[in-house]
């Protein structure tokens, strides 16, 4: 019996642990449903506190006394390492920190993994109205498919109000600005690169198999989706694959589309995006990709000596920063591939609140609008800059090669992308859409559920990460 | 008289230990208040709200009455994700207390004169010791598309192409049970063990004397007398695999793939933190709660049956 009053006591004990494993989680939450309350009814109070913003910015722009401490939000080293090199008067004093004159700079890089980059933005975005001056956030990093959540908020300062006027970005290139224009028309972001996508072939394979690497030929063999399909079946005899995995050709889908992923608060599927399922099954059912999933170390393996994939589809940014030093870079060539589309891009936007705006200002200025600086970014690692002027100068530059990309000059190629560009079906939810989408068909391409269960399991779990939609 | 007289004088000392009985157990009942009571009363509360974020807009909290409930319980998923808990719980759990009842049989038999002991005991804690994620994601290397254990059966000739180990039902179902048997069933022999040299030695010792085989023994003397322990391993057992977690999650990279057949109670509860969903996260906490409690009822009644 009294082993019996021992095991109930256990029991008990255990049971209320418990309870705690899931209840303090909600203790905390309390606190912050608490503090976050405070900027929402901010905002319900209308537009006449960002106005006071706007007439405080003035201000301080003529008052030369700033912050001394500029605080960087960011996911990656890329902009550090554009600070670093391109920057005039940017010190390193270490990995976190820098300095610009006596201004200290603090980098706070989380990455983007699990959405830990957004979650630690938002938490510390919210408390931006009560923080200190030096704690305040000064200037963060966004990227396009989530760019509207922040742009249509007032966390995130018009350029306008930074002293950036529209002449000073006449240059770029008009996506860029088309995708931070808030719904009253201000742009609220500035980016430095340009992101039109490539087709990138591995020039040994292509010799391999179609007996040639040049680009002109190669592109009349991919020039649309159906010669594409046809150039897989040959690469696939040969022993290789067309592309790596089942995300590759997402983005060429998924830029090309008519509606938004979001419509009416309905969760809509556009018929480029079913085009892409379909392409994607038949190509995993005929064996042309690897069956890996994108950022994956198998995915990538296709960037070593050893790899067996013939193509991926990237951006600038993709070549140096992802397919470059991994023991192929030459043996690669870009060319435009069956359709034009653009990925990914970084936009620099300045925090409402922040202390250090002629700083900023000039910042974005010198890494998005300087002629020099952006041909010296095209020179050393290779983007493709958001300045009409100096990439079309460059295209035609003899002298400009890229060593991963075979010493080929790739930036024409790019060019001519970039122009046809649209971005009128960008949605807020973009992010969330196309993970849980390319997660859920997986399931689809690898035989374990129907395209109508993959369906429904997107669904499901879309709506648990935005409460709001229905489908 | 003066049996009355020390009488009262006993009493007066027994209430002043009962004092400081209260004073020692404070600490315990502050904590309790602060730590658990008051999130679980909270989060009971939250449940009864909408209360999410999108984007950056806060929504809510309303009080939206038992509506969180009626959407989770309206769902097919939330079964599905106990069903996916409780196959890779009974499918790590079955091994674990089988071996773990044959160590502990083997290692505190004294019959048996078995060597370095302590060496063992300490061996089949240690994986224990390893976190759980640090655990999954070294799974996740091992057996990923080209990894080393694909590279090993290919190079044994066992199979011809890397089998793909997370892309498959069971073998990513087979792959979290085994992890999580592999870090419990140490701790499990250690209890067990623990509750076996609780027994009065003389009943083993009468039984041989009597001629009893060893199985006999085992199921006739340690199995029943070990029954308390018996529940309490079943339970906590039982309660951490509702709470399955981090070995999943890491595994699958937080996608409980394929199909959502690896996805358990407590990631489904995560997912509602990218919206930070209070509301729903507060319902679904609040079944947890509940689930568990009937759970834990069930294998109370089922295993103390026979003593009454």
């Amino acid at each position: 019996m009294k082993k019996k009053l021992l095991a109930v006591l256990l029991t008990v004990t255990m049971v209320t642990t418990m309870l705690v494993g899931c209840g303090s989680k909600k203790n905390d939450s309390k606190n912050t449903i608490t503090t976050d309350t405070k900027p929402v009814t901010t905002d319900n109070t209308d537009t006449t506190k960002t106005d006071d913003a706007a007439t405080d910015t003035t201000e301080t722009v003529a008052t030369p006394e700033e912050g001394k401490i500029l605080n960087i939000y960011c996911w990656n080293d890329e902009f550090q390492r554009r600070m670093k090199d391109h920057y005039p008067g940017y010190e390193e004093v270490d990995a976190t920190t820098g300095k610009i004159g006596d201004v200290t700079v603090k980098w706070n890089i989380t990455p983007s993994d699990d959405n830990a980059y957004q979650n630690n933005l938002d938490e510390t975005l919210l408390k931006q109205k009560d923080a200190s001056q030096d704690n305040k956030i000064d200037l963060f990093l966004i990227e396009a498919d989530y760019a509207l959540k922040y742009v249509d908020t007032e966390y995130t300062m018009p350029v306008s109000d930074l002293g950036i006027t529209e002449a000073d970005l006449s240059k770029q290139y008009q996506y860029t600005k088309d995708i931070v224009t808030d719904a009253n028309g201000q742009i609220k972001g500035v980016s430095w690169q340009g992101c039109p996508g490539v087709l990138i072939y591995r020039r040994s394979i292509a010799k391999d198999v179609f007996g040639t690497d040049e680009i002109n030929k190669i592109q009349e063999k991919l020039a649309n989706w159906d010669a594409f399909s046809t150039a897989a079946q040959e690469v696939k005899d040969k022993g290789y694959y067309m592309l790596s995995g089942y995300d590759d050709a997402y983005r060429v889908f998924s830029n090309n589309v008519s509606s938004k992923w979001v419509v009416d608060g309905k969760i809509n599927i556009d018929d480029s995006i079913k085009t892409w399922v379909e392409q994607t099954k038949e190509f995993t059912d005929k064996g042309y990709n690897n069956k890996t999933s994108l950022w994956s170390s198998d995915w990538s393996t296709g960037f070593t000596p050893e790899g067996k994939v013939f193509c991926y589809f990237g951006p600038a940014w993709f070549v140096d920063f992802t397919l470059g030093g991994k023991g192929t870079d030459g043996d690669w060539y870009a060319t435009k591939g069956p359709q034009g589309f653009f990925w990914g891009g970084t936009w620099i936007c300045g925090a409402t609140g922040t202390d250090n705006q002629s700083l900023i200002k000039d910042i974005i200025l010198k890494l998005t609008t300087d002629d020099t600086i952006m041909k010296d970014i095209v020179v050393k690692d290779n983007d493709f800059v958001n300045n009409t002027t100096v990439m079309d100068a460059m295209s035609t530059d003899s002298t400009y090669a890229s060593a991963v990309l075979g010493e080929s000059n790739p930036l024409g190629t790019y060019a001519a992308g970039a122009g046809s560009i649209d971005l009128s079906n960008i949605s807020p939810y973009d992010q969330g859409c196309t993970e849980e989408f390319q997660g859920a068909m997986k399931d689809y391409f690898d035989g374990n559920a129907t395209y109508d269960e993959a369906l429904q399991n997107f669904y499901s779990l879309i709506t648990v990460k935005y409460p709001e939609l229905s489908y | 008289m003066n049996k009355v007289e020390a009488k009262k004088v006993k009493k007066g000392k027994v209430v002043r230990y009962n004092k400081w009985g209260y004073i020692f157990l404070v600490p315990f009942v502050v904590t309790y208040l602060v730590f658990q009571l008051v999130p679980m009363v909270s989060t009971i509360f939250n449940s009864f709200f909408e209360n999410y974020r999108s984007g950056l807009t806060q929504i809510g909290p309303n009080f939206v009455g038992l509506d969180n409930y009626k959407s989770l319980l309206g769902n097919s998923d939330v079964w599905k994700y106990l069903k996916n808990t409780a196959i890779m719980w009974i499918m790590g759990f079955i091994p674990q207390i089988l071996l773990a009842l044959l160590l502990a049989n083997w290692f505190s038999n004294v019959r048996l004169k078995l060597k370095g002991l302590g060496f063992f005991k300490t061996v089949i804690y240690l994986p224990n010791l390893i976190m759980a994620s640090a655990f999954a994601m070294l799974f996740f290397a091992l057996f990923s598309d080209n990894g080393p254990v694909n590279a090993i059966l290919i190079n044994m000739g066992v199979i011809s192409e890397p089998y793909r180990f997370m892309s498959h039902v069971w073998s990513t179902r087979g792959l979290v049970a085994f992890m999580n048997f592999l870090m419990w069933f140490g701790n499990t022999t250690i209890l067990l063990m623990a509750g076996i040299m609780g027994i009065d030695m003389n009943l083993f010792e009468a039984a041989e004397v009597d001629g009893a085989k060893p199985t006999k023994v085992f199921t006739l003397i340690t199995l029943p007398l070990l029954r308390p322990i018996l529940i309490y391993v079943v339970i906590t057992s039982l309660i951490g695999g509702i709470q399955m977690f981090d070995v999943p999650q890491i595994l699958t990279s937080g996608s409980g793939a394929p199909v959502n057949s690896s996805m358990t109670l407590i990631m489904y509860l995560n997912k509602h933190l990218f919206s930070k969903n209070y509301g729903m996260g507060g319902a679904m906490s609040v079944l947890l709660f509940f689930i568990t409690g009937i759970l834990s009822v069930i294998v109370f009644k089922i295993t103390s049956k026979k003593e009454d």
